[in-house]
């Protein structure tokens, strides 16, 4: 009977591609990603309607973008992989590897998600004329900004989720990260910046600035925007050290990093964890 | 009800009377916790054997390390003469019917069964029989969410029976059942016996065990408190049920 199934040399991708095709449509058929996707056209198309052009809405979707993104990738990442927890038990009791169901279940999140914020904005956004006269630069710049904040903060989610069994207590974590990232971090650095103003802190901010993915995201994007100033205090030296190539290639290899280290650390603890 | 004994073991199958699995001084802790503790066991092929024990005796971890789910600190697995490794093909040659059935709620028991079936490699010669049995076809298309938790644990019966898996693995198989469709299921999983497969399984219902099993694993303290078959638990104790014969087995052992 056996005899009838494949070869054992199957590819753990192909694997990989089976669990995203399925997990793909459980979510896109879910009514929160849909919710999310019409929050971006709303938003958008409100931001038109009462703001006029296409820069002074990418302004207005920046801040959405970089506290959002992060805070909803986070909730609903783990929400996700806690849900799935029974799920995770009976396809890893088939011939499936790890790797292969853990990038499945990633894939299957982060995919849907992305989408739904890129056509969410992108659709209302070139409807309104946005963009016309080079328009579509700093909205791809946004849009690229915001698919990677996604990816790295549902990796985070994943692992939370997988090292930390008690689900109230992972959601507390991933709450904790986003806030420690999107708000404590801006206020410990002003305040360092307060107290130690008379010291040169130009390398330690910017070292500092590596350690926050929100931060680096906003870095890269202002900088593009040519509005450094709004970042204040440091804006001159971030223009200097981030505006050319090295400093850029640095934020997103630093922003790569945020991605591939959690992701990593997941899929490890994944492949260790007990069930 | 069904007071035959169960016929023996047939020569065909893996092997009858051999050990279809091998668990050697197998261990593993949680924490401080240390649940299953070098323990011992040979599950004869061809054959039916409970692992019961009160709760956190280590029934469900044990199950789990044979599953490859829970990775052992120390110890050794050979399941179908593979020595578990992490690696997922010995899979291939077993069933799991988990204790809780969730799965994600926007497909449906047929997208689940076929996404099982594509992971397995879509092999021919599946067993459906289950799907009238248990009076199944008319759920397989709504959205898993909106299953009652009788037609979630019948989906979970199909996934683990339907690939005709050399050994079965059931944790607590008639909980949430109906009456029929537990008979249904008992009667499908002596069939499965007679077929020469190996059946491993949990319950908390002792007449479904002595309806069941061919031997009785006792598991205390992630040790083996005994090992018996049911025959020779109800012949030595001179209890009309194996409930009453195990609580006698037990108190025995602790008085001696």
């Amino acid at each position: 009977m056996n005899a009838l199934t494949s070869g054992s040399g199957r590819q753990g991708g192909s694997d990989t591609l089976k669990i995203t095709r399925y997990q793909l449509r459980d979510v896109l058929r879910s009514r929160w990603i849909l919710l999310y996707g019409i929050f971006f056209v709303l938003l958008t198309d409100l931001l038109f309607r009462f703001g006029g052009s296409g820069e002074r809405v990418i302004l207005s979707l920046l801040n959405v973008v970089l506290i959002g993104i992060p805070l909803v990738s986070i909730v609903l990442g783990a929400m996700y992989m806690y849900a799935s927890r029974e799920f995770t038990e009976m396809l890893l009791a088939h011939p499936v590897r790890r790797r292969s169901l853990f990038l499945g279940l990633f894939a299957g999140l982060s995919v849907p998600m992305s989408v739904a914020f890129v056509l969410g904005t992108a659709l209302p956004y070139l409807a309104h004329g946005g963009g016309a006269d080079g328009g579509w630069v700093p909205l791809a710049f946004l849009l690229g900004t915001g698919v990677a904040l996604t990816l790295v903060f549902i990796a985070l989610s994943f692992l939370v989720a997988v090292s930390t069994e008690d689900r109230i207590r992972g959601l507390g974590l991933c709450l904790g990260a986003w806030i420690a990232f999107a708000v404590v971090y801006d206020a410990v650095i002003l305040m360092a910046i307060y107290l130690l103003g008379d010291f040169p802190l130009e390398r330690p901010v910017i070292a500092l600035s590596m350690l926050n993915p929100v931060d680096l995201a906003r870095i890269l994007l202002l900088l593009e925007f040519d509005i450094s100033a709004l970042m204040g205090f440091t804006g001159a030296l971030f223009r200097d050290f981030f505006g050319g190539i090295g400093g850029r290639l640095a934020a997103m290899g630093a922003l790569l990093a945020w991605l591939a280290v959690p992701f990593a650390l997941g899929m490890r603890s994944f492949g260790r964890k007990n069930f | 009800m069904n007071a035959s004994p169960k016929a023996p073991a047939p020569p065909t199958g893996a092997g009858a009377g051999t050990a279809a699995l091998r668990v050697e001084k197998l261990s593993k802790r949680f924490g401080r916790l240390r649940v299953l503790d070098a323990l011992d066991l040979d599950i004869e092929a061809g054959r039916t054997t409970a692992i019961l024990g009160p709760n956190g005796a280590g029934k469900t971890t044990l199950i789990k390390s044979l599953l490859g789910l829970v990775i052992p600190d120390s110890g050794t697995i050979t399941v179908a003469g593979v020595r578990l490794d992490g690696s997922p093909e010995y899979r291939r040659r077993i069933g799991y019917m988990p204790q809780i059935a969730r799965y994600p709620d926007n497909l449906t028991a047929r997208e689940i069964l076929a996404m099982v079936s594509d992971l397995r490699g879509n092999p021919a010669g599946t067993d459906e029989t289950l799907v009238n049995e248990l009076q199944l076809e008319g759920e397989l298309d709504k959205p898993f969410r909106t299953l009652s938790g009788g037609n979630r644990q019948k989906v979970s019966a199909l996934l683990a029976l339907r690939f005709r898996p050399e050994i079965l693995f059931l944790d607590e198989p008639t909980a949430g059942l109906d009456p029929v469709s537990s008979s249904v299921l008992k009667d499908r999983l002596l069939r499965e016996r007679a077929e020469g497969r190996t059946l491993v399984l949990t319950s908390h219902v002792m007449a479904e065990v002595q309806e069941l099993a061919d031997t009785v694993v006792y598991l205390l303290d992630g040790r083996i408190h005994f090992r018996e078959s049911v025959e020779s638990l109800m012949g030595s104790t001179g209890e009309a049920s194996l409930e009453r014969a195990i609580a006698r087995r037990i108190t025995a052992r602790v008085v001696a």
